[in-house]
């Protein structure tokens, strides 16, 4: 395969990702505006950050309003992380890697792209929102049941799917970045309603709040959310869910080109840290050293797979 | 032009009965509701969306992907007629190449005087750098498509030869693929040639052109210019069917004396390259030093027999439109026998008796620049107005050699489905031609262009036309 093509499959699944997250980001902002009485917009403030568009959305308004948040996100081309930027991207790269997916893949995301295109088209209002969202939603689905249903399982999957994780690790690791403090136990009033919210976004953030649920018998605490989304490997946008999807689909690689390579010593270090560590111990050396370590660690790795691979001359 | 009553219309007889070829197809029709069929004609086109078959306009960033109406009423050729066109195609293909070697050869046909020195000395498409070399298996043009219309029964045309880096053939694979989808019964009634062995055909006739035999596991890739041209789709759609990579300048570089592809696994060597990359930005050390679509030194291997290019470098010589007019000289003199297509009657306005001509008879004729395609730069006499005419005189007087002019022909028509039903258009035709060392496989069928606006003579889907699917009837 060429380094070019893995390339464009690693990031058009990364975009694919992203445009989902965001999706997902927004859903979380909106919810928490509506449930809120005080009606000030910080909500959007830390949702902006967790997208890490805060610094192109200051360069473009002065204020945090909601209106503007959600239409920055959703649509702005000025934008790179928009909704439709990012399906923008994650099509421009399905065409540049056409001859690797299935046609099924390439309608799935094309689909996406129009369709989305002529929603987009327009501001999207209150009303329509959640609508709009759920869209993003589905077509997301779409991709991911064409992509599980006719692809090859060989180096193209492989690519395809370490783009997915590593934007994944990242998101929920962004996520737990802008929010660490609600977790941190110093601070933290249990069940006061401010609580209660702030928790309630970090899980819906990850669409994770019914498996928690399920899973905490509704006792919720900030060391057992913060367990959930870094150690629980059932829940699949926890941080050692990710790694572990990347980790395999490393060794797929390393074992189908009989090489080992530096991205795989990379990943056995991060993977190490993963399994093998509790959460009492990183609240004991610090949540924010933590996943600020974390953060570096994965766009390294990134920039690894990157070299290793040969994705660029 | 209005009056269609004086051109050939392929389906239907003066008296409105279907053609021979026509006859399976014209029944159907009749029992066919038109409201059905106009409804199947929005299908393909929502077909063609999602499978993103488009094209870029150059100078139109707006509509940055286009898509080419395709038009569902096929375009129906009988085996009689094929087998002739086919003879002559092959026999004006295989004269190319001899041409081609010849001028960068001996150039006997310079010394007999069958073809003035001027016309290819100063000529851009002649590349010096091909001088004295032979490629593999001595092809040239590897894939061809020659451009054809018909003005009669038995009356067909050579309008180009497309020698350089022919387009159009996904067209071909995708109109059927999509009438197959369409009307699977009409294809049980009516035996149709198939199409689909073209890519299998072009990966071995291009395997067969390899510097050293390697028929099983040679590697071939197809080359393009990148994501922003024109015909983008076309090349993924290629290298996709084919089974072959698809790589950019950027992805390849030279090492151990190979041209090579950056793989995931570190470079890989390519014995052919099907570039759909024009000569002046095939490589930069030896060409356009500006290109970034190229390969630094790609020439040097080629010359030194590492690498089939296809089609070769400097094959546009010989679909040039001052070459063009010697067409008829050039088959006689390589095959010894009369051309068995004819040429289209064409002055040369670098004579200045043809200039003359042409000049006193603008309105009458086609004008196009010898360099040109796709129909840019173009004048249709008949349809242009005065203005343009004047603009056009002005050009012409500035610049003569820059120009052939040709008499309107009576293109052939073909119906379209409108909303009124069968409404005749004018056509062309482009069949596909590969060439390896050891035979010629002409597809049957082709690509149908068709101007979709009434009484237009322009086909060329940047200036609005649309295509049809082409059937060529079995015995």
């Amino acid at each position: 395969m060429l380094g070019k093509t893995a390339g464009g499959l690693f990031w058009m699944f990364r975009y694919l990702e992203r445009s989902e997250n965001t999706a997902r980001l927004i859903e979380a902002g909106f919810r928490i505006a509506l449930t809120r009485a005080d009606g000030d917009d910080d909500e959007w403030t830390s949702v902006l950050q967790t997208a890490a568009v805060a610094y192109p959305y200051f360069q473009k308004y002065e204020t945090i309003e909601a209106g503007k948040a959600i239409d920055f996100l959703l649509r702005d081309p000025s934008n790179p992380s928009s909704v439709l930027s990012s399906i923008s991207a994650a099509r421009m790269n399905a065409r540049l890697v056409r001859t690797a997916i299935t046609r099924e893949v390439w309608e799935a995301v094309n689909d996406t792209y129009m369709i989305l295109k002529q929603t987009l088209a327009r501001p999207v209002s209150a009303r329509d929102l959640p609508e709009v969202l759920a869209l993003v939603r589905q077509q997301s689905a779409l991709v991911r049941g064409a992509m599980h249903g006719t692809m090859l399982r060989n180096d193209i999957f492989d690519f395809c799917r370490l783009g997915t994780f590593l934007e994944r690790a990242d998101n929920t690791a962004r996520i737990l970045d802008v929010k660490y403090y609600v977790l941190l136990p110093s601070i933290s009033q249990i069940g006061s309603s401010l609580d209660n919210v702030q928790w309630e976004t970090i899980l819906r953030s990850v669409a994770g709040q019914r498996a928690y649920r399920w899973m905490t018998q509704g006792e919720t605490n900030p060391m057992g959310i913060a367990d959930f989304l870094i150690f629980d490997g059932r829940m699949p946008r926890s941080l050692a869910f990710s790694i572990g999807k990347i980790t395999t689909n490393l060794a797929y690689l390393e074992r189908a080109y009989d090489a080992r390579l530096p991205c795989h010593d990379q990943i056995d270090v991060l993977s190490a840290r993963l399994t093998h560590g509790t959460i009492e111990r990183v609240f004991e050396d610090g949540l924010h050293e933590f996943i600020t370590d974390f953060l570096a660690d994965i766009a390294r790795l990134g920039q690894q797979i990157e070299t290793d691979y040969r994705f660029l001359g | 032009m209005s009056d269609t009553s004086r051109f050939f219309d392929e389906m239907l007889a003066s008296d409105g009965a279907p053609r021979g070829p026509y006859g399976t197809y014209g029944a159907w029709f009749e029992g066919e509701d038109l409201r059905e069929l106009r409804k199947k004609s929005a299908e393909a086109e929502q077909f063609f969306r999602r499978t993103g078959i488009t094209f870029n306009v150059y100078g139109q960033a707006e509509a940055d992907e286009r898509l080419i109406p395709f038009d569902i009423v096929p375009r129906i050729i009988s085996a009689r007629e094929w087998a002739r066109l086919t003879k002559g195609i092959e026999q004006r293909v295989r004269a190319i190449n001899a041409f081609l070697h010849d001028i960068y050869h001996r150039q006997e046909i310079l010394r007999a005087g069958r073809v003035p020195v001027e016309i290819i000395a100063r000529n851009d498409a002649f590349l010096p750098q091909m001088i004295g070399m032979s490629p593999p298996g001595n092809v040239y043009t590897h894939i061809v498509g020659t451009d054809l219309v018909r003005t009669g029964e038995d009356e067909f045309f050579v309008l180009e030869d497309n020698a350089r880096t022919p387009s159009g053939v996904s067209y071909m694979l995708e109109n059927r693929e999509t009438m197959l989808q369409m009307f699977p019964e009409l294809f049980t009634h009516i035996k149709v040639q198939p199409v689909s062995d073209y890519p299998r055909d072009l990966r071995r006739s291009l395997a067969a052109s390899a510097p050293v035999n390697c028929s099983n596991d040679c590697t071939v890739a197809i080359l393009t210019p990148g994501i922003h041209n024109s015909a983008y789709f076309e090349h993924a759609f290629l290298a996709d069917q084919m089974g072959v990579e698809l790589v950019e300048g950027h992805d390849l570089r030279i090492v151990d004396g190979k041209v090579a592809m950056r793989t995931t696994r570190g470079y890989k060597p390519i014995d052919v390259l099907y570039r759909r990359v024009d000569d002046d930005f095939l490589d930069p050390l030896n060409f356009n030093p500006e290109s970034q679509l190229g390969v630094p030194g790609i020439m040097d291997v080629y010359r030194a027999g590492g690498i089939t290019i296809a089609n070769a470098p400097g094959t546009g010589i010989a679909d040039d439109k001052a070459i063009y007019s010697y067409m008829p000289d050039i088959v006689e003199f390589y095959t010894g026998e009369k051309a068995i297509l004819q040429n289209v009657p064409t002055w040369r306005c670098s004579e200045p008796e043809s200039l003359k001509y042409v000049l006193d008879h603008l309105s009458e004729l086609v004008v196009k620049e010898v360099h040109g395609s796709g129909g840019y730069g173009m004048l249709v006499g008949p349809a242009a107005s005065k203005k343009e005419l004047a603009a056009f005189r002005k050009k012409l007087e500035a610049r003569p050699s820059n120009y052939i002019a040709q008499p309107t022909l009576a293109l052939s028509t073909v119906p379209i489905l409108t909303k009124a039903g069968l409404a005749p258009r004018h056509v062309d035709l482009r069949p596909f031609v590969l060439v390896s060392p050891d035979k010629i496989t002409i597809t049957p069928g082709g690509l149908t262009r068709v101007a979709l606006k009434k009484g237009s003579l322009v086909v060329n889907s940047s200036q609005g036309g649309g295509t049809k699917d082409t059937w060529v009837l079995e015995e």
